[in-house]
């Protein structure tokens, strides 16, 4: 099972899992990002505020976003089709600041289930979904998804018929990708607010599916 | 009937986004993508030339052989052109 710290280094006399403080030395990375960051700072290039507030804007991505444009996708037969024609022109009509993100959509169907890795990195939507989940950028992900999908999807509850083709999209360039899942069965009527919280963040990759209502 | 297109097998140093286990494998264009400042030279503030980038798509046969989980199922790959020769 996921596990929220899973770099603690000992268990408390309590009984608790913790992770020593960070008292070794910084790496040379960490030094020269310091080093930069003060140098842009007494030269006036940026201020500590502006860099705080582009981490709170980075931090404050989520998959609610994403989920926003698969529920006007299920609901807009128009937008699904620019969507799926042109997925970064389609998002920023609904005034998503999406920076240079080229998207491809891709649409699960009866027929059709796919699922989005980076096997050279950790390519993801940023802007659309947020920060990848950990297990995204695992070697173990990376590698098992293009090799043997199916056997990752049970693992994830995603039991899929022998006839569904499974699509595997490896970001490798300058492309990223979101997952429209097929709509639920029972939804029929509901708006496109009700809908947006049935998207999960893994039914947008490809990992799951959406919730039932 | 699309066009087959097959990864080269070169093997070179450097930031190369073509992934090691399609080289050498036979696809189809799903479809062009526009062209994209090759990564091999931005990696290294060069300057860039601009490259044809393609979603080209292979059979889980083709990548993996008899070791496929199912045959027929798909991946896709974004591929640039000057990594691609036709078949």
């Amino acid at each position: 099972m996921p596990h929220d710290h899973p770099d603690h280094a000992g268990i408390s006399a309590s009984g608790h899992p913790f992770r020593p403080d960070n008292d070794t030395p910084l790496t040379y990375w960490q030094r020269m990002e310091v080093a930069v960051r003060e140098l842009l700072i007494e030269k006036g290039v940026t201020t500590p505020a502006e860099i705080a507030a582009q981490i709170d804007a980075m931090d404050a991505r989520t998959p609610a976003n994403g989920a926003r444009v698969v529920a006007r996708a299920w609901t807009d037969p128009a937008f699904k089709a620019r969507l799926l024609a042109d997925g970064s022109a389609a998002c920023r009509e609904m005034d998503f600041d999406i920076g240079a993100l080229n998207l491809v959509a891709v649409e699960n169907t009866d027929d059709v289930h796919n699922l989005i890795v980076c096997t050279l990195c950790s390519c993801y939507p940023r802007n659309l979904l947020g920060l990848p989940p950990d297990w995204y950028k695992t070697r173990e992900y990376r590698s098992r998804a293009v090799r043997e999908p199916r056997a990752v999807l049970r693992e994830f509850g995603v039991e899929l018929p022998a006839q569904t083709r499974v699509r595997v999209h490896d970001s490798t360039a300058d492309m990223r990708y979101i997952v429209i899942p097929a709509r639920p069965p029972g939804t029929e009527g509901m708006d496109s607010t009700s809908l947006a919280a049935l998207v999960t963040r893994d039914s947008m990759i490809g990992t799951g599916l959406p919730r039932c209502p | 009937m699309a066009e087959r297109v097959r990864v080269k097998t070169w093997m070179p140093p450097g930031h190369v986004r073509a992934p090691a286990y399609l080289r050498g494998k036979t696809g189809v264009i799903e479809r062009a993508l526009g062209a994209f400042g090759n990564p091999e030279q931005l990696a290294y503030g060069l300057p860039a030339e601009k490259q044809p980038l393609y979603r080209v798509r292979f059979s889980m046969a083709e990548v993996w052989g008899a070791g496929a989980e199912v045959s027929d199922d798909t991946l896709d790959a974004e591929i640039y052109g000057h990594w691609l020769e036709r078949v």
